[in-house]
C-alpha cells in the first residue's frame, strides 16, 4: 500500500511557488523579472505582426514570397508563445515526450497533402 | 471524528499542488498538456484539409482581396494582449496579490469578449455579401477554422469567468491550488492564441 499523501490547504504564495514552479523563479523579485520578460516577448510578437501585415497584404508580394514570410514569422511567432509563455524553454521531460510525439502525428497529418501535392506536380 | 476525517481524505484529489513524483508535474497540468496534444491534432486535421484543397485548386483566392484585413490585425494584437494579461494575472497570483490577478482575468476576458464581437462584424460583412461556407472551399475554410476558434474563445471566457467570480472564493481557502487552475486555464489559452497566430496568416494574408 503506498501512503496517500494529503497537501496542506492554504499555502503562502512563496512556499507554493517554490514547491510547483522549482523551474521558475519564486521570489517576488524574480517574478518581476519574469514579468519584464513577458512584457519584451509582447513586444516581439506585436513587432512580428506588424512586419508580417506590412510584408504581404501592404506590398501585395507574390504569392510564393508571402507565404514563405508569412510562414516563417508565424513559426517564429510561435516560437516566442510556447516558449516564453507556455514556458516550453524550461519544462519537464514528460512534456517534451508528449509533444515530441504530437509533433511527429502533426508532421504525418501535415505530410499526407503534401506528398499529394509533390506527386501532382511531378506528373 | 477520526473515522469521519479519514473518509474525509480518501476523496481528496491527489496532487492538485505538489508535483507528483514519478512525473514531477502537477495533475492538472499533465492534463491540459495532453488536451493540448489532442487539440494540436483537431487543428492539424483542418490545416491539412487547407493545404489538400489549396493545392488541389487549379485558382485559389487570396484573403486580402476581400477579407478585412485591418479588423483582422486588430484582433491578432488583442489576441496576442490578452496572453500577455493572462501571464501577469498569474504572476500577480503568485506573489499573492489576488487583486491584480483578478484585474489581469478581467482584461483577458474583456480581450477575448472584444475578439469575438470583430469577429461576429467580419462574419456579418461576409454574410451581408454573399460569401457563405456554400460559396467556394475557400470560405468553408475560413467559417470552420474561425468558427472552431471563436468557439475555443469562447470556452475560455466561460473558464475565466468562473475563475474571476465563483472560483476565486478557493483563494481563501487554498490559494497554491487557485493559481495552479490560473496556470493551466492560460495554457490554454496561449493554444488558442498560438492557433490563430497561424490561422491569421493562411487565411488572409497568404
Amino acid at each position: 500500500m503506498t501512503e496517500q499523501i494529503i497537501e496542506p490547504k492554504a499555502l503562502p504564495a512563496e512556499s507554493h511557488a517554490a514547491e510547483t514552479h522549482a523551474h521558475h523563479g519564486h521570489s517576488p523579485e524574480e517574478i518581476r523579472k519574469e514579468i519584464r520578460v513577458y512584457l519584451w516577448v509582447f513586444g516581439g510578437l506585436t513587432a512580428l505582426t506588424a512586419l508580417t501585415v506590412w510584408a504581404c497584404y501592404g506590398l501585395k508580394m507574390p504569392v510564393h514570397k508571402a507565404i514563405a514570410i508569412a510562414l516563417a514569422i508565424a513559426t517564429a511567432k510561435g516560437f516566442l508563445v510556447a516558449g516564453f509563455f507556455m514556458h516550453l524553454l524550461s519544462e519537464k521531460k514528460l512534456i517534451y515526450s508528449i509533444l515530441l510525439l504530437t509533433v511527429f502525428f502533426f508532421a504525418v497529418v501535415i505530410w499526407g497533402p503534401l506528398h499529394h501535392w509533390a506527386d501532382m506536380i511531378g506528373r | 471524528m477520526e473515522a469521519h476525517a479519514e473518509a474525509h481524505h480518501d476523496f481528496e484529489i491527489p496532487y492538485t499542488v505538489h508535483a507528483r513524483p514519478d512525473t514531477g508535474l502537477y495533475n492538472a497540468k499533465l492534463g491540459i498538456w495532453l488536451f493540448l496534444a489532442s487539440e494540436v491534432m483537431l487543428f492539424g486535421a483542418l490545416f491539412s484539409s487547407y493545404i489538400l484543397l489549396r493545392t488541389s485548386a487549379p485558382t485559389w483566392p487570396r484573403g486580402w482581396e476581400f477579407l478585412n484585413v485591418p479588423l483582422a490585425t486588430a484582433n491578432t494584437f488583442i489576441l496576442i494582449a490578452s496572453s500577455v494579461t493572462v501571464v501577469l494575472a498569474w504572476a500577480n497570483l503568485r506573489m499573492g496579490n489576488l487583486k491584480w490577478g483578478r484585474i489581469f482575468i478581467a482584461l483577458t476576458i474583456a480581450c477575448a469578449l472584444l475578439f469575438l464581437v470583430n469577429k461576429g462584424f467580419e462574419y456579418h460583412h461576409e454574410f451581408v455579401e454573399h460569401r457563405l461556407p456554400s460559396t467556394n472551399n475557400f470560405m468553408a475554410l475560413y467559417f470552420t477554422m474561425t468558427g472552431l476558434h471563436g468557439l475555443h474563445v469562447l470556452g475560455g471566457v466561460i473558464v475565466f469567468l468562473y475563475m474571476l467570480f465563483p472560483g476565486a472564493k478557493m483563494w481563501g481557502t487554498d490559494r497554491a491550488r487557485y493559481t495552479n487552475r490560473i496556470e493551466v486555464a492560460g495554457l490554454y489559452w496561449h493554444f488558442v492564441d498560438l492557433v490563430w497566430i497561424f490561422l491569421f496568416p493562411s487565411l488572409y494574408l497568404m
